[in-house]
Parts: structure tokens; sequence; C-alpha cells
């Protein structure tokens, strides 16, 4: 019954016992609906049969309510509605309560993509993974704007407030991987901020989180661990290819030659670049400098003016080791290898 | 129209507001005949509405397809923002009650103008200037932040928002003078004989109606206009990254917006109280139901605004007071449907075309409603929050209630307007299209919020690919039906045979004058002995007076 309802209200997969309990609300209140509005097209449908005009000269009698039809009229959709919200209400003040076990994820948001962070430091972009059966609680934030952190198959949504923490929290109940999306405007690439919620075994996940915890799995997200000393680097364009994932810079300029929402990084050393002014410049390690820093100076004909500024957040050899890494992108070695593809464990698509 | 009774024999008026004093350009821009001004308004709205349209059909077809389809992501984001400055603030904000409360309130309280017709005519001019303020923005940049605004997006995107700002900033003003203009209107100029249990249902609407806009119009302007300042200038207002706050924005912006819902809605309600009494020759059921539900909306339209909050960290506490004083709204409006309804018992019911569109609009309101009080229940809103379950929602309410009713305005009072009638069987091939073509519209998009996909997505997963295919088609069919109504209304201005002045016996105060009226609405002021919704027996043995042709100085 659940899963014909389900399926034929379009609902997504049930992930956890809050989504079923909710989806049984929205059964409740899908039926009561259309036993209501049924009965009333029913009768009027009934009145323009049973009372269509017969002649041009009709007339009608004149008819007034009793008081208790305006009673049975405020009091019917009361009585449902109130029990909706008898129901609904409970439902949402668990959905605020998380409860005192659960375990901690920090989201963030940012244009236009979802960082993790787990207490022991590792953290991944777009990709959350959590044990099934224990619940979890996020506490969520932005860095930007407004974003809004929605699981449809959980049926959990939050707003991601920049300057503030919000929370919500639930419990998977088995392995699996399930669509994250931003629900809340938040400019160019909105409909692009897709992230993936893996549910894993809970043995898989403790496993995952130690080799986390190790370091050594950086490269598996494609971030490395938040509050990590520098690691010294041993090679300057190995170091530049780490911070351009932790900077989130592959969400927008793809290392393999394809048109992403910032130009690619394949060739952009030395190219001349037509600016949007009309203007064009040579792509030297200048002009590469000056458009983390301050992006919306010169933009290249054809882009939006959606970078944010680097000032601040990237130390000079950061900046200097990202520019190392894109003069590193040359067509020749792209060909030779397999194709580098974004750094974050890519998200298969339903 | 085959008029049954001998005397109906339709006569074109030949003085009337649209021939007197002048019909040249300049007797309409400086005039202050409130039919006249109500008519500059309808076209106006009406050319707003089909630049919306257009907008949304684009929208559309963007959306037939996964990924790119016709334009990039960019021009997306902001046509849909300017759909939705364009349908709110520049059509169904003023279409019902600017245009057609204009033309008929005094008309419908025996009255010979609005209080201050001077202060009308400003109130157009500052309509007209808002859109060109407005879209002189939308076409030097275009806004991407959606017609909410929402802060910090709105105050540190690279787009030009301060422009439509201030258009929407103007357009409040006009809201304004219009509102207050209704109210002292209704409060000192009813003919005698119009206490307060006769004034037409159409009037109380719009009296409701413009209570909301004298109260919460305000507060739109101040907040628009800090969101215009911190955008220009840079001030911490909304913006944490400066020390604001950006939730203090949602709560300013939907104290109006909320309410707003119902600056459009309670005109449609008003045009559909006429309308059901009309075509199905009955007095109202439940009169003051009807009339005192109005105010009620009003009311408690100003304590809902925190339902759009639910996931915005709001606190458990805040999120149930909002959900319950929300529901209160859906029992005023179930009152007037279960009035409506009742009214047609024992009715003679004509199935003209405003008839048509009052059954489309039943069943929209009916099912807009319905998802309206689920949204409101909290748990079930946190998953249909921003996703197109709320978009199939509000256009069930906004377009499919307020469309529904100015098109069957438009027609249940072009004769009145024009002295014309238009094409009946046109008439109902366009309604047909219009609902059956806003059905298949806007039902995928339920199944679409249920599926979960956010709204003013510019792309989407494949999975969510066939119910928009649907949901273009609908519009396809909704974009041709209004394309008819447009043509033969056009076709009609000029063409339309002869309507007589009261082609529908309605018993409406509005048809005791000449159609097209008089430029001083009646000859003298009427007096009146019966109810403007009474078709019993008694009233209507003695079919109801109908002002005398004005005669030819011969």
């Amino acid at each position: 019954m659940n899963d014909l309802l389900r399926r034929m209200l379009f609902l997504p997969d049930q992930a956890s016992d809050y989504a079923r309990q909710v989806d049984g609300l929205h059964y409740f209140v899908i039926i009561t609906t259309m036993v209501a509005a049924a009965g009333v097209f029913a009768t009027a449908i009934y009145f323009f049969v049973r009372y269509r005009r017969r002649s041009d000269t009709d007339v009608t009698p004149r008819v007034e309510p009793k008081a208790i039809h305006e009673v049975i009229f405020v009091g019917l959709p009361l009585a449902f509605f109130l029990v909706w919200f008898a129901i609904g209400f409970p439902q949402f003040a668990k959905l605020q309560t998380p409860p005192k076990d659960a375990m901690d994820v920090y989201v963030q948001g940012k244009k236009w993509m979802w960082k993790f962070a787990y207490p022991g430091g590792p953290n991944s972009l777009d990709v959350l993974r959590v044990p099934a059966g224990r619940p979890v609680r996020l506490l969520i934030t932005s860095r930007d704007v407004i974003h809004s952190f929605y699981v449809p198959a959980l049926r959990v949504k939050q707003d991601a407030l920049p300057g503030r923490y919000t929370q919500t929290w639930f419990s998977a109940d088995r392995p699996g991987r399930y669509e994250i999306f931003c629900a809340e405007y938040c400019g160019l690439a909105h409909s692009g901020m897709i992230g993936e919620l893996v549910v894993m075994p809970p043995e898989e996940f403790d496993q995952w989180l130690a080799t986390q915890g190790r370091g050594v799995a950086g490269s598996q997200d494609g971030t490395p661990i938040a509050g990590e000393p520098v690691r010294p680097a041993s090679n300057v364009i190995e170091e530049g290819r780490r911070l351009a994932g932790e900077q989130g810079c592959l969400k927008c300029h793809s290392v393999d030659g394809t048109r992403h929402i910032g130009p690619t990084w394949v060739d952009l050393y030395q190219r001349n670049e037509k600016l949007q002014s009309g203007k064009s410049v040579q792509a030297d390690e200048g002009y590469l400098t000056k458009s983390m820093m301050d992006p919306a100076a010169d933009i290249v004909a054809g882009y939006q003016n959606v970078m944010p500024t680097y000032q601040g957040k990237l130390a000079p050899p950061e900046a200097a080791a990202i520019v190392e890494f894109i003069k590193s992108l040359k067509t020749p070695a792209v060909q030779s290898g397999p194709s580098e593809g974004p750094v974050y464990e890519s998200i298969p698509r339903k | 129209m085959s008029p049954s009774h001998a005397s109906d024999v339709p006569v074109y008026n030949p003085r009337n507001y649209l021939n007197s004093p002048a019909t040249g350009l300049k007797s309409w821009l400086l005039t202050q005949d409130h039919k006249r001004i109500g008519v500059m308004f309808l076209v106006a709205a009406s050319v707003f509405f089909a630049v919306g349209g257009l907008f949304a059909m684009l929208i559309r077809i963007e959306l037939l397809t996964p990924g790119p389809t016709i334009m990039d992501a960019m021009t997306y984001n902001r046509l849909f923002t300017l759909h939705g400055v364009v349908m709110i603030f520049l059509f169904m904000i003023p279409a019902i009650p600017s245009g057609f409360g204009n033309f008929l309130v005094p008309l419908m309280l025996g009255a010979k103008d609005v209080a201050f017709p001077k202060l009308n005519l400003l109130s157009f001019y500052l309509y007209m200037l808002g859109a060109v303020v407005a879209l002189y923005g939308m076409i030097h940049g275009g806004a991407d932040t959606g017609w909410t605004f929402y802060t910090p997006y709105s105050t540190t995107t690279v787009t030009k928002v301060v422009p439509i700002l201030l258009g929407a900033f103007i357009l409040g003003f006009s809201s304004i003078l219009t509102g207050l203009n209704f109210i002292v209107t209704t409060h000192t100029m009813r003919a005698p004989g119009i206490g307060w249990n006769r004034v037409p249902l159409f009037v109380w609407s719009i009296y409701a109606t413009s209570i909301i806009q004298i109260l919460a119009t305000p507060v739109l302007g101040m907040t628009l206009l800090l969101v215009a300042v911190e955008n220009a200038f840079g001030w911490g207002i909304f913006d944490p990254a400066r020390g604001g706050d950006p939730v203090l924005f949602q709560h300013f912006f939907w104290f109006y917006s909320h309410p707003a819902v119902y600056i459009m809605v309670l005109p449609a309600m008003a045009v559909i109280s006429e309308v059901v009494c009309a075509f199905s020759r009955k007095n109202i059921f439940g009169y003051k139901a009807v009339a005192y539900s109005s105010l009620g909306i009003a009311f408690v339209g100003f304590f809902t605004w925190g339902h759009h909050l639910f996931v915005s960290g709001q606190s458990a506490f805040d999120a149930g007071v909002f959900g319950v004083l929300s529901m209160f709204v859906g029992i005023f409006t179930a009152i007037k449907v279960f009035n409506w309804t009742a009214t047609l018992y024992q009715g003679s019911i004509a199935f003209k075309t405003p008839f048509a569109y009052f059954v489309g609009f039943l069943f929209f309101l009916v099912f807009g409603g319905m998802t309206g009080v689920a949204v409101a229940t909290v748990s079930l809103d946190v998953h249909w929050h921003d996703t197109y379950f709320v978009v199939a929602h509000f256009h069930f309410i906004m377009v499919g209630a307020t469309v529904m009713a100015f098109l069957a305005a438009l027609h249940y009072w072009f004769p009145k307007i024009t002295g014309r009638m238009y094409p009946e069987g046109w008439g109902l091939v366009g309604a047909v299209m219009v609902i059956l073509g806003f059905n298949f519209t806007f039902i995928p998009q339920f199944l679409l919020g249920n599926e979960g996909m956010p709204r003013r997505y510019f792309s989407y997963p494949e999975r969510f690919w066939a119910l928009n295919v649907a949901s273009t088609a609908g519009a396809s069919v909704l974009a041709m039906g209004l394309v008819i109504v447009l043509v033969y209304l056009l076709i009609s201005l000029k063409w339309g045979p002869i309507a007589g002045p009261n082609p529908w016996h309605s018993r409406g105060y509005e048809w005791d004058t000449a159609s097209p009226p008089l430029p001083e609405n009646f000859e003298e002021t009427p007096v009146y002995t019966r109810g403007p919704h009474e078709y019993d027996e008694d009233s209507y043995a003695n079919p109801p007076p109908v002002a005398p042709e004005p005669k030819h100085a011969s």
C-alpha cells in the first residue's frame, strides 16, 4: 500500500523511518483533499445539470442559509485541518530535536558546492558519508548566500544561512546513495549544486572514517584534512593540484578541456584570452594571480562574473602553487594519460 | 445575444464615456473619469500579462530538456525573475482592483466617480512610471534574484537589481493610492438605499483588498529601499558579512508578500461572487458569510507570513503558530467555496463563457487552497518547501484563481465596458483550452515537487524529464487558448454585435445604467430598494429597470 501510493504520487525512495511517517501524513492529506474536492465538484456538477437554464424567463426561489449551514461550512474543514496539524507538528518538532547520541557533521554551503566536515577533521566536497542506522546531526551554515540543504529521500530540508548555524538530523535506515539538492536559489549554478548522500554499512563507515583520520584518503574525496599542518610539498605542481581541489577551483574550471562555469585550465598558460571588455590579455603568471585575487577585473568573453575573490584566502605560496599547476596542464600531457576528470569522486546520476 | 424582451432591443448608446467629452488621446491621458482610468489600467495590465506570459513560455521551453535547451543559465535566471516581477507587480496586483475595480466600484455604489479622481489618475501614472523604471532595469542588465529578492544574494549580485527594486517601490505607491480611494469611496459615496448590507460583494472584496494594500504595501516599500541601499552603498542591513541579518529580510518581505497573495486573490473572489449570481440567476447563498469572510481573509492574512520560513531556522514554536494561523485562511476560503456552490442550488444556470471560467476557478481554488493548507502542515512543508510543488500550488491560486477571474470579468463586463458582445462559441473554445492547458501545465509540477525537483532550476537530473515535457506541452495549449481569447476580443471591440444595456439580465447595480455607461455614470442619482444579488421570484417578476437611453438632441 505504502509503495503503491508512493509511486502514484511520484515520491522518491524513503531512506528513513521519518520519511515513511511524513509520507503517511501525506497520504492522509491527499486522500482527504481528494474526497473533499470530489464532494464539492460532484455537488456542483449535479447542480449544473439539474438546474441548467431551460428558458430565458426562468425564475428562481430565494434561498437563504440557516446558521447550521455556515457552522458546518466552517467546522468541517477546520476539523480536518487541525487533525493534519496535530499529526504534522509533532513530526516537525521531532525533526528539530536531534537525539543526544547523534553524530555531528558540519555542512557548509558555498557557491556551488557542499562541504562536509567531521569533528575529527576529515572533510569532503559534495559527498556526505554517513553510517546506516545511526542518528546524524547536521550543523549547517553557508559561506556566501543562503543555500538550502535538501535530501528528498529523507524528506529533510534546512536552510544554510551565512553567519549562522542551523541544524537538522536524520537516521538513514539502510545503505544506499541519494541526491542532495540546494533548494534555495543561489545564483548561476544553483541547479548544478548537487551532492550525494552515501549511506554506508556502519562498520565500513568506521573504517572509512579511520582512514580519513590518517590523512591518506585525502585524495579519495579530493580534499585534504582541515586543520592539518601544511604538508611538506614534495612537488609544487602536486601542491597546486591539491589546493585547487581544496579551494573548489575545479568545480568551475575543468582540467580536461571541457567548457564549464569558468574557462578550462588546459593550455590556459600563455593563451591569448579575449575579454568581455573587448581587449585581450595573455594569461601569464600575473594575469592568473590577479584573476584569483580580483576575478571581476578581467572577465573572459563568454563567461559570467561569478567567481568569488580569493584575496586573503590563499597565501602567496599557495597562489603560486596553483599557477604552477595551471602551467603544467598542457594538451600533450593530458592526451598521454587517462583524463584527469574531477578530483572529487564522481556522482552517478540516476 | 438574443434579447428576450422587445424593450431590450440593443442600441449603441450614442453618448457614453468612450466618446464623451472627447475621443482624442489627450482626453484619455488627462481624464479623471474612473472608467477611462480603469480601462487604461486594464489595457496596460493585459499588455504586461502578455509579456509575462511570453517569459513563461520561454521558461517552459528551456525546461523541455535537461541541460541548456535554448539559453544559458544566466539568461534563464534573469528570465524567471522578470516573469515573476512582471506577473506579480505589473499584472496580478493591479489588474482586477485597479482595472475592474476602478471601472466598477463607483458604478456599483451608484456614485459619479471615486472619492479622489485626481489621485486616481496619479495612481495610473505612478503605475506606468514604476513599470518603466523596472523595465529599464530589466533591459539594462536584468536581475537574477527571483521576484523574492532574497538577501544576501540580492545585495551582492552583480546584476542590476536597484532599478527593479525602485520600480516596485513606485508601484507600491500606486497600489496604496488606489486602495485609499476605494476605502473612502465605499464609506462616503454609496447611493441612497445602499446600506452596508446592500454593498455588492464585489465591492466588499475590493474593500478588504484595499485595507491590505494600505497596511502592507509600506512595509514592502521600506524593505525594497533597504535592499537597494545595501546593494548600492554596501550598508550592513541584511548581509551578515557586513553585520546584517539575512532572515530579517524574509520576515519583512513576507509580511507584505503573503498578504499580497490576498491582494491578488480577494479581487478574484470579488469577480466570482458577481458571476456566480448572474449566471445562476440566484441570490447569493449567505451574503454576510461571503462578505465578512473577505474581511476575515484580509485580517488573518497578516498573521501567516511565517509559513514561508519553516526551514529558515525559525523556532519550532513559531512554525507551529504560523502553521495554525495559515489554516484559518483556508477556513475563510472554504466558506466562500461552499456558499458559491450552494448558490447554484435551485438556480437557473446559463453555461456562458464567464460561467465556464467560474467552473475553472472553483476547481483551481479548491486544489490550490487545499494544497495551501497542506503546505501549512509543517512536516509536509519541509519536503515541499522551494520545490515545484510550491510552484504548482501558488500558480493554482494565483493563475488558476486570479487569471480565471480576470478572464471571467473580461467576458462578463465586456458588454458593460465596450457596449459590444464577444462571440460566445469562441469564448467557450478559449475557456476550455485555457482550463485544460492550465491543468496539464501545473498538475505535473505538483508531482515534480513530490519527486523533489527544487524550483528555479535551470537544469535538472534526467529522472524529472518526462514530467517537465508534460508541463511544457500543457503550457503550449494554455498559451494557444489565451491567444484565441485575445484575438476574438480584439475583433469584438470593433465588430462585435451591439450588446444593449444589460445582456445578461443581471441584477448587479452596475447594469442599471447604459452600456457603455454615460460619462457621468447615471442620469440622476439612483435610489435602491433592493439588494444587488436579488434574483428571487418577487423581485424578478418585474424585470430590473434599465436606464433610459439618452435622448438625441434632434
